[in-house]
């Protein structure tokens, strides 16, 4: 188990989200960064699908009351065991009695924290993931406050072991970390000025050419108006040749919808179902990684990509992770 | 059928029916969504409905393995090509027809005076315009269960608040324009409250989650503040 003592910023349990549901209305949510998610699952020997902890800018103060496997992927938000700066990208072995905080943002805006055996949630519709406007999923449906307790499942046998090699390195240590950590080709850069790349977008072809241009060559700051559901940039306003009312339709992650004053905003994680706003581009899902992790102030510009050339980067990119999958579980197997 | 397909981006194809507001076109949306319903896809994840268009989710990495297709946008818009030259809109389908208990006015309804005074009519006349018409459901989105609902007379339109109010309660029922609908959940909005149901539109333990879906046909039925309470009762 583990007690909250302070929430930080915005903590919630999320997995990949929730999805055969948006027919009804119903959001997807899931993690923000779902790479970093992914990989903090696998370091602890869960299925990738494993509710995390996602941690957003400012940490929340946490306490272990077990002997705990943990791993941290994504931001680094400084992550300290008991003051002690710990290792991202790695499999962590945390004795009980232990605290884990974080001190200053270092890059990137969220970190995931996977506990071997995942946390010890309801499943609602399919997923564990807090859905916070509904109060549904998650951990009572919000996000964590101070004084939460959350369960955490049985750990796998293979887990099991490897945490018992840990415990025995640490020796009086309050933690020990694994001598290897995810090769440094599969940690995505986070930084303050970021590229991302883009699919031009249904209504593309409706802006006027100074739009269309601008989109692809300027600089856009991410507002502090940012959140799960979206980011407001602010830059170069677009605009359509001839404005239109248009009819809702479907969006999806990473979609950049236009609203009247010209500011654009990309659709993430907690989006709604269905947006009236015309569609100027779409973020290829290989950098929504890197989107994800920009923060209020940082700068974002889009380069332009094919529908078939961000599908082919995407097989590249599953592909690299199912043998990463492979070799840690492989390493995972000789550590026990 | 008429109809274009668009990717959006490089997991979802959307099939675009028309552009415009219409039975026509909303019955083409259904057959496909029952078709879908009845003959799940294995690479669909999901797909979402709206009133002009149908948006297949799909997850390339199961075309590549299992069907060793290294083109999954390609090989997507060829298999709804195929699928959308079989499927015939059954025009016969009764529609189901869903009554909606709404407690109007007082506490419930705050924004009913003034939407009775800015079109020169009583309450009595807005509760009984409103709940004498039968409404389309269009669609669902915007909030979980979120019906957008075609067919609210003019005679009891009324704009959005000038700035919306912060919370709305669930299961509010308000005026927007000339669009008429119940909030699911609380949530922030400009709309014209006029009352509430004691009926859950969002219902996240059942297996549909959601109390109507596109294409139901919905009344409204005025009642009294002691059958809200007991209906409200029942519904736990």
């Amino acid at each position: 188990m583990i007690t909250i003592k302070k929430p930080g910023l915005l903590t919630s349990i999320q997995d990949l989200g929730r999805y055969g549901y948006q027919k009804y209305g119903i959001i997807v949510s899931g993690a923000m960064d779902s790479f970093s998610h992914r990989i903090a699952s696998l370091l602890v020997g869960n299925e990738e699908n494993a509710p995390t902890l996602e941690i957003t800018l400012l940490g929340p103060v946490l306490e272990f009351h077990e002997d705990t496997l943990i791993s941290l992927c994504g931001g680094d938000l400084t992550p300290l065991i008991n003051g002690k700066p710990i290792s991202m990208w790695r499999t962590i072995y945390v004795k009980k009695g232990s605290e884990l905080r974080f001190g200053k943002p270092k890059e990137g805006c969220r970190v995931y924290l996977a506990v071997a055996g995942g946390f010890s949630v309801p499943t609602v519709m399919g997923s564990k993931s807090t859905y916070i406007s509904a109060g549904i999923g998650g951990f009572k449906g919000r996000a964590l406050v101070a004084g939460d307790q959350v369960s955490v499942c049985n750990q796998s046998l293979l887990s099991s072991k490897i945490m018992l090699q840990m415990k025995k390195q640490a020796e009086d240590e309050s933690f020990a970390e694994m001598e290897w950590s995810v090769a440094s080709n599969f940690i995505p850069m986070f930084k303050k000025e970021q590229t991302i790349r883009v699919m031009r977008g249904r209504q593309f072809s409706l802006f006027t050419y100074k739009s269309q241009k601008d989109i692809f060559s300027k600089t856009f700051e991410v507002t502090t108006h940012s959140d799960r559901m979206g980011y407001r940039l602010k830059g170069e306003t677009l605009s359509l040749e001839h404005p239109t009312e248009m009819l809702s339709e479907a969006v999806s992650f990473g979609t950049i919808q236009v609203p009247s004053d010209g500011n654009p905003i990309i659709l993430l994680a907690d989006r709604q179902t269905t947006g009236g706003y015309p569609k100027i581009g779409q973020v290829a899902a290989v950098d929504l990684s890197l989107l994800a992790q920009a923060k209020p102030g940082d700068m974002i510009r889009f380069s332009e990509i094919t529908d078939e050339e961000a599908q082919l980067l995407l097989i590249h990119r599953e592909r690299k992770l199912q043998e990463l999958k492979k070799g840690i579980l492989l390493k995972l197997v000789r550590e026990e | 059928m008429k109809y274009s397909l668009h990717p959006l981006g490089e997991m979802a194809v959307m099939i675009e029916l028309g552009n415009e507001l219409n039975l026509e076109i909303q019955q083409k949306v259904l057959a496909i969504s029952s078709y879908l319903e009845d003959n799940p896809l294995e690479w669909m994840v999901e797909y979402i409905p709206a009133f002009s268009t149908v948006t297949i989710f799909y997850n390339p990495m199961i075309i590549i393995n299992h069907l060793n297709i290294d083109t999954p946008i390609q090989y997507v818009c060829q298999q709804l090509h195929q699928i959308l030259s079989h499927i015939t809109i059954n025009q016969h389908t009764e529609p189901r027809v869903v009554e909606i208990p709404v407690c109007y006015g007082e506490e419930f309804g705050p924004d009913l005076e003034t939407v009775a005074s800015m079109n020169g009519l009583t309450t009595e006349d807005v509760i009984s315009i409103h709940s004498s018409a039968e409404y389309t459901v269009y669609m669902i989105g915007f909030a979980p269960g979120f019906p957008y609902l075609g067919g609210m007379s003019e005679k009891i339109a009324a704009p959005r608040l000038p700035s919306p109010r912060l919370k709305i309660p669930e299961r509010t029922v308000g005026i927007a324009g000339k669009q008429t609908g119940v909030y699911p959940i609380a949530t922030p909005g400009g709309w014209q409250l006029i009352g509430r149901t004691p009926i859950k539109l969002f219902r996240p333990n059942d297996k549909v989650p959601s109390l109507l879906n596109a294409g139901d046909k919905v009344r409204f039925k005025p009642i009294s503040y002691e059958e809200y309470v007991e209906w409200e009762g029942k519904e736990g």
